[in-house]
């Protein structure tokens, strides 16, 4: 059933990001380029998701736990430090290059335009790299 | 151009959003591309042993499986512009996929669920992304002239 809900959930979002328009890079971009072809969508698309997840969470955060699984998996980390904030600016960067972030990188791939065939496995190459380099830091430190 | 689509764009939001609680209601987990898709990585360690490999990939074939939906409903393709500038889609993906990893989240997981918990990482990261995009389309439309 976890499985299931996995499923139903990734299907739900990606339908969210398609709906949105925010599986077109296009307009992605078009949100980052105020001093050009500004579209402010992607502010709607933040406030809509924002709006219902702010209240969402309150009332799923009520229960003692989740429906399928034991306990809630909520981040513990709160150090505001240079990783959380390279790694912030370093995504943004990738982000106004490409005008894709990973979510819609996913919804994007089975449409296999050219660009998201050469983005996509340099995404996951990336995010692997992500993964490993604050380990390989901790060892050397 | 694009069209600005305040309304689609914002009840596609809300769908983002539902997914995020319902995620966190059934799973307890939160909704973070970048973190669930980093996961299904190797090294794999003690995730498969947890049980905790299966809802992440069936997570990303809804994701997959949502494009090819929404296009069945609605009979016509989906409007699409990506560039084809290999060499920049290339480094944009290394980029991305690195900073979102190794900063802890990307749009979804800080953008959306962390700002929705008024978490302080979150929000610094989400104003810093936002920052650094802003430049860096900026820099490559209005100064490169890519």
């Amino acid at each position: 059933m976890k499985t299931f809900a996995g499923f139903i959930c990734g299907l739900i979002f990606g339908v969210g990001l398609v709906i949105s328009g925010m599986s077109n890079p296009a307009k992605v971009l078009n949100f980052l380029d105020i001093a050009g072809t500004w579209d402010p969508s992607l502010a709607f698309v933040m406030g809509g998701a924002v709006l219902v997840t702010f209240f969402g969470y309150r009332v799923v955060l009520n229960r003692a736990s989740p429906m399928m699984s034991g306990v809630f998996h909520l981040p513990q980390n709160k150090d505001i430090d240079g990783q959380l904030l390279t790694g912030a600016a370093v995504f943004g960067v990738g982000w106004g290059l490409g005008g894709l972030c990973p979510g819609p990188a996913f919804t994007a791939l089975p449409l296999m335009s050219t660009g998201i065939i050469a983005f996509f496995p340099a995404l996951l190459i990336g995010m692997w790299a992500g993964r490993m380099v604050p380990g390989i830091l901790a060892a050397r430190a | 151009m694009t069209d600005f689509t305040p309304w689609t764009s914002a009840f596609g939001g809300a769908l983002i959003g539902l997914s995020a609680v319902l995620l966190l209601a059934l799973n307890g987990r939160i909704a973070g591309i970048s973190g669930i898709s980093s996961a299904v990585l190797p090294p794999w360690g003690e995730r498969i042993a947890n049980g905790d490999m299966a809802w992440r990939i069936a997570f990303i074939a809804g994701l997959f499986a949502a494009p090819l939906l929404v296009q069945m409903v609605n009979g016509e393709p989906i409007e699409q512009t990506v560039s084809g500038n290999i060499g920049l889609m290339v480094v944009a993906g290394l980029v991305t996929g690195f900073g979102a990893v190794y900063g802890g989240g990307c749009t979804s997981g800080h953008g959306v669920c962390g700002v929705s918990r008024l978490s302080m990482r979150s929000i610094l990261a989400t104003l810093t992304f936002m920052a650094t995009a802003f430049i860096t389309l900026f820099v490559m439309r209005h100064v490169v002239g890519v």
